[in-house]
């Protein structure tokens, strides 16, 4: 075959093993290295972080990274595509230039950065326009939560990260570009495919998602087999391995944990999966219906014959706004009949919530250990459980009776059923609930922007 | 742990269960669990499960008999909304959208699986009729 580009796989989301992508860069060759941090959710937590202070809002661990990665990737001529930026990729980018410079890799470190996906200033115009930004899940027009409303991000495809590596940025930070075009896009800088190019596009966005959840195509959170995928602590995250035909192989470091099989590599396909037929991107539409695999070897799946379709003319919206507030309380109930007393704490529980005249949107009782994941299907508890734990969440428009339910759950402890325990952690919390809103919107009123900076 | 049966899911089964002539039914229960494995995840409030063949030859039986109806019967309760069904075969595998299944889904779910991760097991607790001839681990 070919040349080969390799693309690493070096953080699945926020919160991912730490090691992971300087084991990616050190254990082998790679030429890049990719590095998702955000899902919805993450981008809710980085939008309160930014209402807090506007100097923050990214992947805080993106920097210390680069402190510890960015004289080896130099060296090694690995460069790196993410979207550590989240809501505040002109901040992240900063901090990696000073970073760069404290490195005395001045002169020496070009960083790119992409935005213009951050539409919040624009949103009355863009309404004005005539663009209703109706809830692609509900129907109801924007105005319904307008004043509500915290961020508005357009998922940007790979193309703005294709020119910010051709301008020669070594390290690419993106706010919210899709989990697929981080990987996609090294793929169409290296082999120079065409924008219709739309079966190969299709093709790089199958490994896009692969890679995009790091380990769980490795190994991870892998139920065949589970019990004998071996050195899962010393796991390895995969790499894609893309050849110029639009095939590629899924493979990960020699001598690295976990196991890179068909079954690993198709479950992770079907993760999020919704119609197979139409994985719509903004780079294309991919018919994960198509795909071939094969092992190759050890830790070696190719994948080949994807085919894709031309693009949409339109970009998704994901709009954040506040809904409201939630608190989830726990106590563990032990042996005798420790179901039966969770069950009795959630019937005074309530009691006294109804007694308060609180009013909830919902509240729900889980007992952990007994039905919590699976619900009936769980089939009746054993008689002689150990320990139940009652887990009890409530979500309510207003702050008030959130924070009073906080304040009910202790009480139990001393004037509730007895064998309770688990409760070291104090109060409840009380959540701010920013809840997603997604709506589409023509790409011809988007305007990726690419900025490279010299460090 | 309830089981009612509709009366067509009765009548279907007992033609399954035709006696080959020696007396025995031609099929035998077996519990997804050791025909497939899957994987689940979330898309606001609709929780996604892949199921997959553990070996090729179990998958035409997973398209026949694990339908969309029959999810949805199972995860009565459990799923609100409407059960959708995708075939993969080149993937050996079935794509299931269960709509309205994790409490408001992402940051409004109050639920333990908000992000809907274990549907997955929950539906290899399925149990099919497979030929009683069918080798499963």
């Amino acid at each position: 075959m070919t040349r080969a580009v390799r693309i690493a796989s070096g953080q699945g989301f926020w919160g991912d093993w730490l090691e992971a992508p300087i084991r990616q860069v050190q254990a082998g060759p790679i030429d890049y290295l990719m590095m998702d941090y955000l899902a919805e959710v993450t981008m809710s937590i980085m939008q309160k972080q930014r209402a807090r202070d506007p100097a923050v809002g990214y992947a805080k661990d993106f920097v210390p990274l680069m402190k510890r990665l960015l004289p080896e990737l130099i060296e090694r001529g690995v460069r790196v595509t993410s979207n550590a930026g989240g809501v505040n990729p002109e901040a992240c980018a900063e901090a990696v230039v000073e970073t760069a410079r404290d490195l005395g890799l001045g002169g020496r470190v070009k960083i790119g950065v992409v935005t213009g996906d951050d539409i919040l200033a624009q949103l009355d115009a863009l309404v004005e326009r005539g663009h209703q930004l109706t809830n692609l899940d509900t129907g109801d027009p924007l105005h319904t939560v307008r004043d509500k409303v915290q961020s508005a991000n357009v998922y940007l495809g790979a193309w703005p990260v294709v020119e910010a590596l051709r301008r020669g940025a070594d390290v690419v930070i993106t706010g919210r570009v899709t989990d697929t075009g981080l990987t996609l896009a090294p793929i169409l800088n290296e082999f120079g495919w065409a924008v219709d190019d739309w079966d190969r596009i299709a093709a790089g966005t199958v490994a896009g998602h692969i890679n995009e959840c790091g380990a769980q195509c490795t190994g991870g959170n892998c139920l065949v087999d589970w019990e004998r995928i071996p050195n899962m602590a010393d796991l390895g995250y995969p790499i894609v391995e893309a050849y110029d035909d639009g095939s590629f192989v899924v493979t990960k470091h020699p001598g690295t944990g976990g196991r890179v099989t068909v079954p690993s590599v198709t479950e992770q396909l079907l993760y999020e999966m919704g119609d197979p037929r139409q994985y719509i991107t903004p780079d294309g539409i991919t018919d994960f219906t198509t795909i071939q695999l094969s092992q190759q070897g050890k830790d070696r799946v190719l994948v080949s014959g994807v085919s894709g379709r031309p693009a949409t003319d339109s970009l998704k919206v994901s709009i954040s706004y506040l809904y409201g507030y939630r608190a989830v309380g726990t106590l563990v109930y032990a042996w005798p009949d420790a179901y039966k007393k969770a069950r009795k704490a959630d019937r005074i529980l309530r009691e006294r919530l109804d007694r308060l005249g609180l009013e909830f949107e919902e509240i729900l009782t889980e007992f952990v250990g007994v039905s919590a994941t699976h619900g009936r299907l769980a089939g009746p508890p054993c008689p002689d459980l150990a320990e139940v734990e009652l887990r009890v969440g409530v979500r309510a428009r207003d702050v008030a009776p959130v924070r009073r339910f906080t304040r009910e759950i202790a009480p139990l402890i001393l004037n509730g059923p007895p064998s309770v325990t688990g409760f070291a952690g104090g109060r409840p919390k009380v959540e701010e609930i920013v809840a997603y809103w997604p709506a589409l919107i023509p790409k011809s009123e988007i305007e990726p922007k690419v900025e490279v900076l010299e460090a | 742990m309830t089981r009612k049966r509709s009366k067509r899911t009765v009548q279907k089964k007992a033609t399954a269960r035709r006696s080959t002539g020696a007396g025995r039914p031609a099929t035998k229960r077996v519990s997804l669990l050791r025909l497939a494995h899957a994987r689940s995840g979330d898309k606001g409030d609709t929780a996604n499960v892949g199921l997959i063949a553990l070996k090729p030859e179990y998958y035409p039986i997973l398209e026949k008999e694990v339908t969309a109806a029959r999810v949805s019967r199972h995860f009565r309760g459990i799923v609100k909304g409407k059960v959708e069904r995708f075939e993969l075969p080149n993937l050996n595998a079935l794509n299931f959208l269960l709509h309205g299944a994790l409490g408001g889904g992402g940051t409004l779910s109050l639920k333990t699986d908000a992000q809907g991760k274990v549907f997955s097991t929950a539906l290899l607790r399925m149990e099919i009729a497979v030929p009683r001839g069918l080798r499963v681990s």
